[in-house]
């Protein structure tokens, strides 16, 4: 009676959400993105996105509120699927890759909204300035994955003044903010 | 006429002497200006695809002076030369084509490194190679950059050897590049 208790009792603990668990994010499986548009001229958008970055969170569906996650970008591997241009991102007019390599985002509280919804406040560095700033998230979802792990993804969206972040280039009327996008999955550790 | 003799610079040496003088110095000064355009700029776009076509056609003039050279070598230095002139005149113009030739390499990986071709003012396009290293625009960009300064240095001073010979020597060295006889 004990063991079959026991048995049950485990067995429950494993089908059950995660309780104030840490995860990983899958960028080694590359299931996750930080992406960018900007308006080119007003005309039309312009996509790119960070390769390579790293980050972990902390989740509990039930206390959203203690909520955790930080972010480190390598800004050099910004890609815009245009070498010339990705050069000139990378350069003094924008971020600055030489002086500031890395980016980070490290949140600080996070505020519910309705179910899936919640503001996630936090610092941003960028270009050697932080800021703090919202990003207007989503649980996407979560659960098993098909190889023994357990898995949660959120997405999240912020629009970013250029000029906040001290950078210097400017690229008309129409292109004074850049939205970011942020689409991850952690791997539950 | 056409052809170097022992004394003389023919007329096919003459002319890619100074179509290549002309050509590096509007491209140093295009480059030196066009990389601060701001983006509303009516040369923002134009200026780097000129430098870019006219960067192609000097390598190609390049290749052929070379070759030229090797058919027609230039002519004995003027006997007048001291020993260390002569020395240093040819280790400053083997600089000079190394520098070119080094200019036109890392211009092409700047802008092919995504795999797009140089359309050369819309006449041809020169096809890309790719990313044959990491980092290439910005490794390339930055050998761009130093190597233009260096070949500018040098330039000048090869220009102000060619003056000093004319002006203090008073020896035929620049008046041989216009034609004139020894």
């Amino acid at each position: 009676m004990k063991k079959l208790f026991l048995a049950a009792s485990l067995a429950a603990l494993m089908t059950l959400p995660a309780q104030a668990a840490d995860y990983v994010i899958d960028t080694q499986g590359a299931h996750a993105f930080v992406q960018f548009k900007i308006s080119h001229l007003g005309y039309s958008w312009l996509y790119g996105r960070f390769n390579t970055f790293s980050g972990d969170f902390s989740y509990d569906a039930a206390k959203l509120a203690e909520s955790k996650i930080q972010l480190t970008i390598d800004t050099s591997s910004v890609d815009s699927n245009h070498a010339e241009r990705d050069k000139h991102l990378r350069s003094a007019d924008f971020l600055n890759v030489g002086k500031h390599p890395k980016a980070t985002f490290v949140s600080t509280k996070v505020v519910e909204r309705d179910n899936n919804n919640f503001d996630l406040y936090g610092n941003l560095t960028l270009n050697g300035v932080t800021k703090e700033v919202v990003i207007a998230a989503e649980k996407t979802g979560e659960g098993k994955d098909p190889w023994g792990g357990y898995r949660a993804g959120f997405s999240g969206t912020t629009t970013l003044t250029l000029k906040d972040f001290a950078i210097s280039m400017d690229l008309g009327p129409a292109s004074v903010t850049v939205q970011m996008e942020l689409s991850v999955e952690g791997i539950r550790k | 006429m056409w052809k170097n003799d022992v004394s003389r610079y023919g007329l096919i040496s003459i002319v890619l002497h100074w179509i290549t003088a002309l050509a590096v110095l509007g491209l140093f000064a295009v480059g030196f200006w066009m990389v601060d355009l701001t983006y509303y700029s009516q040369w923002y776009r134009t200026a780097p695809y000129w430098h870019k076509s006219i960067g192609i056609l000097l390598a190609i003039t390049i290749c052929l002076r070379l070759a030229w050279r090797y058919f027609s070598p230039p002519p004995n230095a003027v006997t007048t030369h001291k020993r260390w002139e002569k020395q240093i005149s040819s280790v400053v113009q083997g600089l000079l084509y190394i520098g070119m030739v080094t200019l036109f390499i890392s211009g092409y990986l700047i802008s092919t490194e995504d795999g797009r071709p140089i359309s050369v003012f819309g006449w041809f396009d020169v096809p890309a190679a790719g990313a044959l290293f990491d980092n290439q625009a910005d490794t390339a960009g930055l050998v761009h950059e130093y190597v233009a300064y260096s070949l500018i240095a040098l330039t000048l001073l090869h220009g102000a050897a060619a003056l000093k010979h004319h002006f203090v020597d008073k020896d035929n060295t620049l008046r041989r590049m216009f034609g004139r006889k020894p």
